[in-house]
């Protein structure tokens, strides 16, 4: 894994607006004059997924199911509906599925095909999780991908990769880290990162260095 | 179609790479691409697979170079011009046609605002299912030049039915708008040495969610 920040990656966004931003402006402007948009209501979508939507509707979910025996149960069993208890429910989040991790067992979530993500509980995918290396590597070497993100495991854990192909989505449940018996809910869903809801890294009580 | 969007496997792009604490939007036209690809949706000119196959469509050269929302603009072109939503020759002026009527929007601020609201992919019609969990099954080796769901890295292996989803509705119909042909869902396990030989983990398993037609008993 290379860090982006590290690189002239993001001196390519220029300061003049790119010939795109301007072919965006314009198909706006020519969908609303033809009134076939509202702009107030785009302002509302992207306003949701900036601020509203995003990685702590998952972290308080799994901070649920890390202190609450019985809401495990049922997200584990029945997820679509365990998230909705907890208000969390809408596009791309129609037909959950969790899948736990354990000692033995470690998930990990792909769409090799496209972009498909549980955007209710994690909001839009970061880039690394859209881009062709993500998403050719997800499936034949797992824990090369994993390697890259600071994630060792044993060859006696099985890695189980999910490939989001319908419109089920995937949430990762992570390990409850050691150290971490005496922390309450809030404190608890603190250390979760969206990382370790998509299985690329595990749950630490220092959280320095994962996302 | 066996198109450059379906990567699971390829070999040869590099390492994963990591933006820390990343934007929702990296600028301002990205969002609007967002917002105006779901806004226009709200139309219901098309549907989800008929948007994802908008954007498989794109050529693979393009596709490669193109960054993620410059494939969502690309796609929402070619679906508004496909459904007649604007005209080539509107996009060209940036105006309306001459005496066209202005419409009013589908998809209202309350709506947007509503972010909860969910529509549905399974449908409730009766479909027996084929396979039961733990049954072997193989993905047949299907090609077709529409859209389809079934990795290419996927066609032709064993597998495991892991559980039954449901009746959801089928996207190699649906995008093509022949219908949404609802069927049987299932789980299916491979292993990742089925998947990819000797050289994968004999313990890692890679799950792919299969329509009844992309599976045969083995």
């Amino acid at each position: 894994m290379a860090d982006a920040s590290d690189s002239d990656h993001e001196h390519e966004h220029l300061a003049v607006p790119s010939d795109l931003a301007l072919r965006v402006k314009a198909l706006e402007s020519l969908l609303v004059e033809k009134g076939l948009v509202d702009q107030a209501a785009l302002d509302v979508l992207i306003d949701t997924y900036e601020h509203k939507v995003g990685p702590r509707n998952g972290a308080r979910v799994v901070a649920r199911a890390w202190v609450d025996r019985e809401f495990k149960k049922r997200l584990l069993a029945d997820a679509s509906a365990a998230l909705e208890e907890l208000g969390y429910s809408g596009a791309q989040g129609e037909h959950m599925l969790v899948v736990e991790n354990t000692p033995r067992i470690h998930n990990l979530v792909v769409c090799t095909l496209c972009s498909c993500y549980p955007w209710p509980v994690l909001g839009l995918p970061p880039v690394w999780y859209k881009s062709a290396p993500y998403r050719s590597r997800a499936v034949i070497d797992p824990r090369g991908v994993l390697r890259e993100f600071g994630t060792e495991l044993t060859e006696d854990v099985e890695v189980r990769v999910w490939d989001s192909t319908a419109e089920l989505r995937y949430l990762v449940l992570p390990e409850r880290p050691a150290g971490s018996e005496n922390m309450n809910e809030e404190e608890l869903s603190a250390l979760v990162t969206r990382d370790a809801m998509v299985g690329v890294r595990k749950v630490t009580i220092d959280k320095a260095g994962g996302r | 179609m066996n198109g450059v969007h379906d990567m699971g496997g390829m070999h040869g792009f590099g390492p994963v790479e990591y933006e820390r604490d990343e934007p929702v939007f990296h600028e301002p036209w990205e969002g609007r691409v967002y917002a105006l690809t779901r806004a226009m949706g709200a139309w219901r000119k098309w549907n989800i697979d008929a948007s994802r196959h908008s954007r498989e469509l794109i050529p693979p050269a393009e596709y490669l170079r193109m960054s993620y929302y410059e494939k969502w603009h690309a796609g929402l072109i070619r679906l508004l011009i496909e459904h007649g939503l604007v005209t080539q020759a509107e996009l060209d002026s940036g105006k309306p046609a001459g005496g066209s009527r202005k419409a009013t929007p589908a998809l209202s601020i309350e709506q947007a605002a509503a972010f909860t609201a969910r529509s549905s992919f399974s449908r409730d019609v009766p479909a027996t299912p084929r396979f039961a969990a733990g049954q072997r099954v193989r993905a047949r080796n299907l090609h077709p030049t529409g859209h389809i769901r079934l990795p290419r890295y996927a066609r032709g292996k064993l597998g495991t039915v892991d559980r039954d989803h449901g009746v959801f509705v089928f996207p190699d119909t649906n995008a093509h708008f022949q219908g949404e042909n609802p069927q049987r869902l299932y789980s299916v396990r491979f292993a990742a040495r089925e998947l990819w030989g000797e050289q994968a983990s004999p313990r890692d398993t890679v799950y792919i969610d299969m329509w009844n037609d992309y599976l045969e008993p083995a």
